[in-house]
């Protein structure tokens, strides 16, 4: 379990709000029995899109390229449960995501493979979306234990609850040794639950 | 004090406090499936741990079945090798597996309640986020990714933290051609795609508790749609006669007493809920997606909202959900021609959805330039069906009759739109690309607004519309 103290490097934004995860990453790879390669098709659908209509996807922006940190807008990761799509993202070199808001089980998936989750106000958010194109070189810095965001100069408190951080901080975002420690509440909490123990023992 | 029933399964199930803040949840039910398991497994073995409670793990596949020639192995390499790794896993760890031969394979969402593994007052979890689906029952069933997979089959309890409660109240009565499925897609509508982050939704009101387990089913099915990760309905009489000698319901006296304890697990009338919203049924209209996700809808008489009339933050997502789709704002979506007709998945591919679908379809034909797919949710749903002759109602109107599976509600099987071909569907979601096309499009509505659509050729009001009739033969 490593701790997770702050991410450093280059920011990426990816406007719009509500990106789900079949644009995060489309089903058709999720026909796999590992996650590697996935990052290769992370947006795979949008950036096609992009092309398409002479645009390009901030993710095959060659200004972009070693980023570590994403900008995102509001209800980032919307849809299924795939852990495929932060798999992808963090595959393809992100280390944290600073958004508006996250969709929740997007949020748990990404924290519990050690991928930085973070919210901003939408006003700062923009901002910082178009410092990040405007100087794509410009380091930004994600502060876990003050939580704070710095791009430049700049520095802004981000949003980050205090399990987030704590598991971080901790190492502890990876939890299965935490769960699998102290094992007897387990059994007794399971004990105490009449369709595990017997009918018999229900207590009404 | 009075209680939800969420707070009260959370209490029951909750082992202790994490070190890292959060709460070590014991869960009840573990299913699975192909697609979100096998790097669960493959880490379980590489770290040396075993499947805690394999006994309170059920698998079936679903997402990558072949609905049509379900011969092994499959063409699809990568789906015989994944259905080949949840084989192994499920052989080598001793979990039963309701696989194609066992005749109650089917999507994982509509197979747990069948089976009556889902129970009120469990906690329940699955690699998917449909998951919610079983709350119908007055479970409190999560949605968890592949790590937390790996630790329910590891320690059979997962580390999350509380969710506030929303009490969405539905009452009176649903007017004629208004489903379950346009009540779920009004209170998304309503609340938006976001509005339950962070929140369980508990649906009651008398409209809620006059529908069937099918229609709670489809209700809870799509509270994810709406941000909330979990919903649920309390139990009362209809969840128990549903689960009455299912395969794994309690039986004889023990589901007596298995009745009273899921009764006393229901929110008590005092409970104190975070937030309440009130929905008269009599607003609900047959609702259809016109855009991107499941919020973008309107009453399908209903005009699409024009970019100049929407407020500043809402107009970038429409235009783009416009544009995609390729409608224009202010006009409506009645009347748009389909190409593509698909009932089934977790939401509306129940024995009910089939027979309200046959219903509409029974002595028309499906219009020559729309492919029509009927799709049971499992086996079972589709020998129910076939016992009462629904396949031959659809196939006889120029349907296709499936095998179970997820089918066209995701693109993982060789079910899918071609290009920009516009289907109208029953199923959940409508994501850009979600049916297997990039540029293909979703409309989401009920499964007898498909089945209209698909005999009139086009997105027809259920409530007025009248097909013509089929001539006789000479
Ligand atoms: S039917 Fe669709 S939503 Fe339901 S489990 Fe299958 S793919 Fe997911």
């Amino acid at each position: 379990m490593s701790k997770i103290e702050e991410v450093r490097g280059r920011a990426v934004p990816v406007h719009g709000d509500d990106i789900d995860t079949d644009r995060i990453i489309p089903a058709r790879f999720l026909k796999t029995i590992t996650f590697e390669g996935l990052e290769q098709h992370v947006f795979e659908d949008d950036r096609l899109e992009a092309k398409a209509q002479g645009r390009v996807h901030p993710f095959d922006e060659p200004k972009h390229q070693g980023a570590t940190i994403l900008l995102a807008g509001a209800n980032f990761g919307c849809g299924s449960s795939r852990e495929h799509a932060p798999q992808a993202i963090k595959r393809w070199g992100i280390r944290a995501i600073i958004a508006e808001s996250f969709a929740e089980i997007f949020f748990g998936n990404s924290l519990m493979i050690g991928m930085a989750c973070a919210t901003l106000p939408a006003d700062q958010l923009q901002q910082l979306m178009a410092l990040a194109e405007e100087q794509p070189d410009l380091e930004f810095r994600l502060d876990i234990h003050e939580r704070t965001l710095s791009a430049g100069d700049r520095v802004v408190p981000v949003t980050m609850t205090d399990a987030v951080r704590s598991a971080l901080l901790s190492g502890n975002w990876d939890a299965t040794a935490l769960l699998l420690d102290r094992y007897e509440e387990v059994e007794a909490t399971a004990a105490r639950l009449p369709y595990i123990s017997g009918w018999d023992r229900a207590a009404v | 004090m009075a209680r939800t029933l969420f707070q009260k399964v959370w209490d029951l199930h909750a082992v202790r406090t994490l070190p890292n803040g959060q709460t070590q949840l014991y869960i009840g039910l573990h299913l699975v499936h192909e697609v979100t398991s096998p790097q669960a497994f493959a880490e379980l073995r590489e770290r040396g741990w075993t499947v805690k409670a394999p006994h309170r793990t059920f698998a079936t596949i679903d997402h990558i079945v072949p609905t049509a020639a379900q011969a092994r192995p499959f063409a699809d390499l990568m789906a015989e090798s994944m259905t080949a790794a949840l084989e192994r896993n499920c052989r080598d760890y001793g979990i039963r597996f309701f696989d194609l031969a066992s005749g109650a394979q089917g999507i994982v969402h509509v197979i747990g309640p069948e089976m009556g593994l889902t129970q009120p007052g469990m906690t329940i979890a699955c690699g998917d986020s449909h998951t919610s689906t079983h709350g119908a029952f007055g479970a409190i069933a999560f949605g968890i990714g592949t790590s937390q997979v790996r630790d329910v089959l590891a320690t059979q309890t997962m580390s999350i933290s509380p969710l506030k409660v929303r009490r969405i109240e539905v009452n009176g009565q649903l007017r004629p051609g208004v489903f379950a499925k346009d009540v779920i897609l009004h209170i998304i509508g309503k609340l938006g795609v976001k509005g339950g982050t962070g929140y369980a939704y508990e649906y009651a009101g008398d409209t809620i508790h006059r529908m069937s387990m099918d229609e709670r089913m489809t209700i809870c099915n799509m509270s994810i749609e709406g941000g909330a990760r979990v919903g649920y309905v309390n139990p009362d009489e209809t969840t128990f006669e549903y689960l009455r000698d299912r395969p794994y319901a309690p039986q004889g006296a023990d589901f007596d007493r298995a009745v009273a304890w899921w009764k006393s697990m229901a929110s008590d009338p005092d409970a104190v809920y975070d937030d309440v919203v009130r929905i008269d049924a009599a607003d609900i209209a047959p609702t259809v997606t016109w855009g991107i996700n499941p919020g973008q809808s309107v009453p399908v008489d209903g005009r699409l909202p024009h970019p100049d009339e929407v407020p500043d933050s809402e107009r970038a997502g429409i235009v783009e959900a416009l544009e995609f789709m390729g409608f224009d704002g202010g006009l409506r979506v009645l009347g748009t021609k389909i190409d593509v007709a698909f009932i089934g998945s977790c939401t509306n591919g129940r024995l009910s959805d089939l027979r309200e679908a046959a219903q509409v379809v029974a002595g028309h034909k499906v219009a020559p330039h729309v492919r029509a797919l009927v799709v049971p949710g499992s086996q079972k749903v589709a020998a129910a069906a076939e016992r009462e002759g629904l396949d031959r109602i659809f196939q006889e109107a120029g349907f296709e009759w499936r095998r179970a599976g997820c089918s066209m509600c995701l693109a993982m099987n060789p079910d899918r739109l071609s290009g920009r071909e516009v289907c109208a569907s029953s199923s959940n979601r409508n994501f850009k690309g979600r049916q297997g096309s990039p540029t293909g499009r979703t409309l989401l509505m009920s499964p007898a607004m498909v089945a209209a659509a698909a005999i009139a050729g086009e997105v027809v009001d259920i409530r007025t519309w009248k097909p013509e009739a089929v001539p006789a033969l000479a």
